[in-house]
């Protein structure tokens, strides 16, 4: 390119008048079979992208992102579980020596330490040597985070009840419940409301009673002989409540 | 057409220059798939960029019906996820590609540590590349808490827990998250929300420059 004295430039601007042929450099000399970026490698990274982006858009079309119930901080028996790639650290957590007083060893000094030492990777592994059997310590101490991150998430994912997951999560439907209803007072005598919330919307020990589809004799059968996790004889009244009660719960529909 | 207007634009501008410095240099064969195919582990990091790409502009189709507070976050997402045209396609490329892009940036990291690629000179390299896992690990943790429901408020509880074990300034610290040393609500939710779309995007931005302009610079690693 010519610099200096006798340079043209495009009226008054810094722009040289003289043109560089457009034409992309030639790596023919380069050792191995060099390709260009521009365009030759661009456009198979592009090929290998769309069909990324089509796996990628099938995923999203296959599995819509969950949404739970709008957030209410008075629910205090939900139990929570963090995104899947903090589910290692939530389980770290649950250990005896890294949670209660020792919480600073494993929520700080246990994950800074091992973010630190990332980190600062290129100056703890100092040798020249690249390759993975040249460098023992290093590579053995990451595989060995590794082992211990999968195994964490592992423990983390078969110790938890998703089941009771989902149900405590689910998005329910609101319902005005007429609280005077003399068959809504049966329901809280008979501590109904303490497993099935205040509003009968359920809760992270019961269904909810909004909406069942059950007919009258089945909710009566239900509250005198249990079901799954709730016992027999939770009801205690006497027939006459019974009936009310069981027409009061079947009458519940969901909007 | 194109090219005149391109002609035009470059006799002005001199642009030519400018896009060949970014867009014209080689690929060795030791890191193209079409030549030894165990390349592919070198597609991770541009993956990360992909997928980081998708974020940013289905987060952008977002924020066009997301409401930040908290009487109407929840319900804006319902509304996005069940009633907007492709508002559920748009939400859950957002929502899987923050999975995906941990994933590809993992791979990446442990690609670029395995093959000792992080030694003398790419030293600072590798130091914005772990600075840019953490600002991710940030957008995760702050877009959790967006859509207002029930995992979201008792996870994002559990996070602040965590930050506030942090000696001497963590309650500082949670106060600074959460607007608030003890309640996690309407000030959280902005404040987070703040975080997920001007604080980090704007590192991730400069720290992704920083990160391309050393390859760039400094070539790739050669073969082991």
């Amino acid at each position: 390119m010519h610099r200096g004295k006798g340079m043209k430039f495009v009226g008054d601007s810094r722009v040289p008048a003289e043109r560089k042929p457009n034409i992309p450099k030639d790596y023919s000399e380069y050792p191995g079979k060099t390709e260009a970026f521009w365009p030759n490698f661009l456009l198979k990274e592009w090929m290998v992208g769309s069909v990324f982006l089509i796996g990628f858009l099938c995923l999203t079309v296959a599995h819509p992102s969950p949404l739970e119930r709008i957030a209410d901080p008075t629910d205090t028996s939900y139990v929570p579980l963090p995104d899947w790639y903090f589910l290692f650290l939530y389980q770290l957590l649950k250990y005896s020596y890294a949670s209660g007083p020792y919480t600073v060893i494993g929520a700080i000094v246990m994950p800074g330490l091992a973010f630190g030492a990332l980190l600062l990777a290129p100056f703890l592994d100092r040798g020249p040597e690249r390759r993975p059997m040249k460098r023992p310590v290093a590579v053995g101490m990451m595989l060995l985070t590794l082992a211990a991150m999968i195994f964490l998430t592992w423990e983390s994912v078969v110790t938890h009840d998703w089941e009771a997951a989902a149900e405590q999560g689910k998005i329910r439907a609101e319902v005005e419940i007429d609280k005077n209803a003399e068959g809504y007072k049966i329901a809280q005598t008979n501590t109904c409301t303490t497993c099935h919330g205040e509003n009968l919307s359920g809760g992270a020990a019961a269904p909810s009673l909004v909406g069942t589809g059950l007919s009258a004799e089945e909710v009566a059968k239900i509250a005198k002989e249990g079901k799954g996790n709730m016992p027999p004889g939770v009801f205690k009244g006497t027939d006459e409540e019974l009936k009310k009660l069981a027409e009061f719960i079947a009458g519940l529909k969901a909007e | 057409m194109l090219n005149k207007i391109y002609d035009w634009v470059d006799e002005r501008l001199d642009i030519t220059p400018l896009w060949r410095d970014i867009a014209d240099h080689e690929v060795p064969e030791h890191v193209n798939p079409a030549h030894h195919f165990s390349a592919f582990v070198y597609c991770f990091g541009g993956l990360t960029f992909f997928v980081t790409v998708i974020q940013i502009l289905s987060g952008m189709f977002l924020t066009m019906y997301y409401v930040p507070d908290i009487k109407n976050a929840w319900e804006s997402v319902y509304y996005l996820q069940n009633e907007v045209a492709f508002g559920q396609i748009v939400r859950g490329m957002h929502h899987w590609g923050a999975s995906l892009v941990i994933v590809m940036m993992f791979l990446h990291t442990l690609r670029v540590f395995f093959q000792g690629a992080y030694k003398k000179p790419r030293e600072l390299n590798w130091i914005v590349g772990v600075l840019i896992f953490m600002v991710m690990m940030g957008l995760g943790f702050t877009g959790y808490l967006l859509p207002w429901d029930m995992k979201a408020l008792f996870a994002t509880k559990v996070g602040l827990q965590i930050a506030e074990a942090t000696p001497v300034i963590g309650t500082a610290v949670k106060t600074l998250l959460a607007g608030h040393p003890e309640i996690v609500g309407a000030q959280t939710l902005t404040r987070f929300f703040a975080i997920h779309v001007f604080f980090l995007p704007a590192a991730l931005l400069g720290l992704m420059a920083a990160h391309f302009l050393m390859i760039r610079k400094q070539g790739i690693s050669g073969p082991l």
